[in-house]
């Protein structure tokens, strides 16, 4: 009864057989994404929310803003905070507990493209610098898991800031009093993240589960709005070569422009 | 964030009529949708005001660790628990003791719906996920939850639907929203096997008489029925989308 992760023998050799002639097994073009289903706004307690559906992959996103103390070295800054959870109902292999290693590098992956992008005015979320700053938490959270979670996350992530709302305030005596209304969370760049897995020494964009058990390796790369590269992950034990990698962030750059599209319209 | 707004200083008005408009006896409106998610075995979303659960059960499965296994029986696991940003605050997502305790009477809420001895050595695991929280999170993740377990097609006695009645501005009321939860006097979640009568959540905050509990607990009772109509409903119509899609007659 219990839904298999373990891929079949056959099935893994039958996947890498038909990227080696340039197909896949559900039939998209070994450059393409699967579906991708956006929803704004969806959770009214968050701040900001989005949910994204990329084939079976479901990710959703909540963003919180709450106050805290700036970092000592940044005092004039506010605070990004980005969390994972693979909760146990998105997968039979997901347990509950604290963030394991993949959690854990979902988390750092989508926080490096925002952060690195400076995709959040963070100098303009300090009332009280050295004191008070608004922290902005984005918590990724996946609800069904089949393959690609990092494009997923970090296209709800971005789905979601936009959304985001800060709560209009006023300081008094160093401290934040939050009035009523609110202002859009500023925001001056729009990561994507688009993932590759490398299987059979071919490239293949957004890889599904069973393609991430049969994939080498793969690479992330994420690109901010003027094509400029935000942040880079490879992953899985295999290897790339430099030809590859530079073909997988031609490859990238094209279909950031896509996904960003999606999210921001025109 | 709690940003403050100007809140009327009643829950209830002079007429009967509560914050959200509904009447004292009122849900409130609830949407249910069976089967949502491609990995479970069973799973089910359920809105009831602007509370918003997913519940998801993997199994019958191999247990892990293994000696925690039963021999004569399966073991059912249950696991609320809340987004982190599900609330004003945001919340930590390290379960708190709250969410260890309710993952418990779900449990208990559950089990005895179950053949759980239709399934020696094996587990079931349920999770509940409040994406959203507006009051009555347990008896909403009991709706959703009965309703994955029978989703994934485990043998049960009935469903189980569950939701709250409590004591508002003297009023007992049903299906406290969290407004009504915070500020008002009682609150009675209970849920029901509507089949056989059988309570098998109940719980209890605040202060009434003998006299208010009884009113409510019939109350929760009444409500705990409504919403079975609609489990039934949900679960009808995802086996009719099922067969349209196999185009069997």
């Amino acid at each position: 009864m219990t839904s298999s992760v373990i891929t079949a023998r056959v099935k893994q050799k039958q996947i890498a057989q038909l990227i080696t002639g340039g197909k896949r097994l559900d039939e998209r073009g070994l450059t393409d994404f699967r579906p991708i289903q956006l929803e704004t706004a969806i959770i009214e307690r968050a701040e900001g929310s989005a949910r994204v559906r990329l084939g079976k992959t479901d990710v959703m996103v909540g963003v919180k803003i709450g106050v805290d103390t700036p970092f000592s070295d940044v005092p004039d800054q506010g605070v990004l905070t980005v969390n994972a959870e693979l909760v146990p109902l998105a997968s039979p292999t997901f347990e509950a507990g604290p963030p394991g290693e993949d959690a854990v590098e979902l988390a750092r992956v989508v926080d490096r493209g925002i952060r690195e992008s400076k995709a959040i005015g963070l100098e303009e979320l300090c009332p009280v610098p050295g004191k008070k700053a608004f922290a902005v938490f984005v918590d990724v959270y996946v609800l069904n898991h089949d393959g690609n979670l990092i494009d997923a996350s970090a296209l709800a992530a971005l789905a979601a800031l936009l959304t985001t709302k800060v709560f209009n305030y006023e300081v008094k005596d160093e401290e934040i009093k939050i009035k009523p209304g609110y202002t859009q969370l500023p925001l001056r760049n729009q990561p994507v993240a688009v993932t590759l897995a490398k299987i059979e020494n071919k490239l293949v964009v957004d890889p599904s589960l069973e393609e991430e058990q049969v994939m080498d390796a793969r690479l992330t790369v994420a690109f901010g709005k003027e094509g400029k590269i935000c942040a880079m992950q490879k992953g899985g034990s295999g290897f790339f070569t430099v030809e590859e990698i530079m073909e997988a962030v031609k490859i990238a750059q094209g279909k950031a422009e896509e996904l960003r599209k999606i999210v921001v319209g025109g | 964030m709690k940003v403050p707004k100007k809140m009327p200083e009643r829950l209830i008005s002079e007429e009967g009529v509560r914050l959200d408009g509904r009447r004292p006896d009122e849900l409130r409106p609830v949407k249910i949708e069976v089967g949502v998610l491609g990995n479970a075995d069973g799973s089910a979303y359920i809105e009831q005001g602007k509370n918003k659960v997913l519940a998801a059960v993997y199994g019958p499965r191999e247990v892990h660790p293994r000696h925690l296994a039963l021999p004569d029986r399966a073991l059912l696991r249950c696991r609320y628990h809340m987004a982190p940003f599900s609330v004003d605050e945001r919340k930590s997502p390290a379960p708190s003791r709250r969410e260890t305790e309710l993952s418990m009477v779900t449990r208990k809420a559950l089990e005895p719906a179950v053949f759980v001895e239709y399934y020696p050595r094996v587990s079931i695991d349920l999770f509940m996920e409040v994406l959203q929280a507006a009051g009555g999170t347990r008896g909403v993740s009991i709706t959703a939850a009965s309703l994955a377990l029978a989703d994934a097609g485990i043998p049960m006695r009935d469903l189980v639907a569950a939701c709250a009645a409590g004591k508002v501005e003297g009023r007992i009321v049903l299906d406290l929203n969290d407004r009504e939860d915070q500020e008002g006097e009682a609150d009675v979640p209970l849920a029901l096997m509507p089949n056989t009568n059988a309570v098998t959540l109940l719980q209890m905050d605040g202060q009434m008489t003998i006299e208010e509990f009884e009113q409510a607990v019939n109350l929760a009772l009444q409500g705990c029925k409504q919403l079975h109509a609609l489990q039934r409903e949900a679960l009808k119509s995802k086996y009719v989308a099922v067969k349209e899609e196999v185009g069997e007659e």
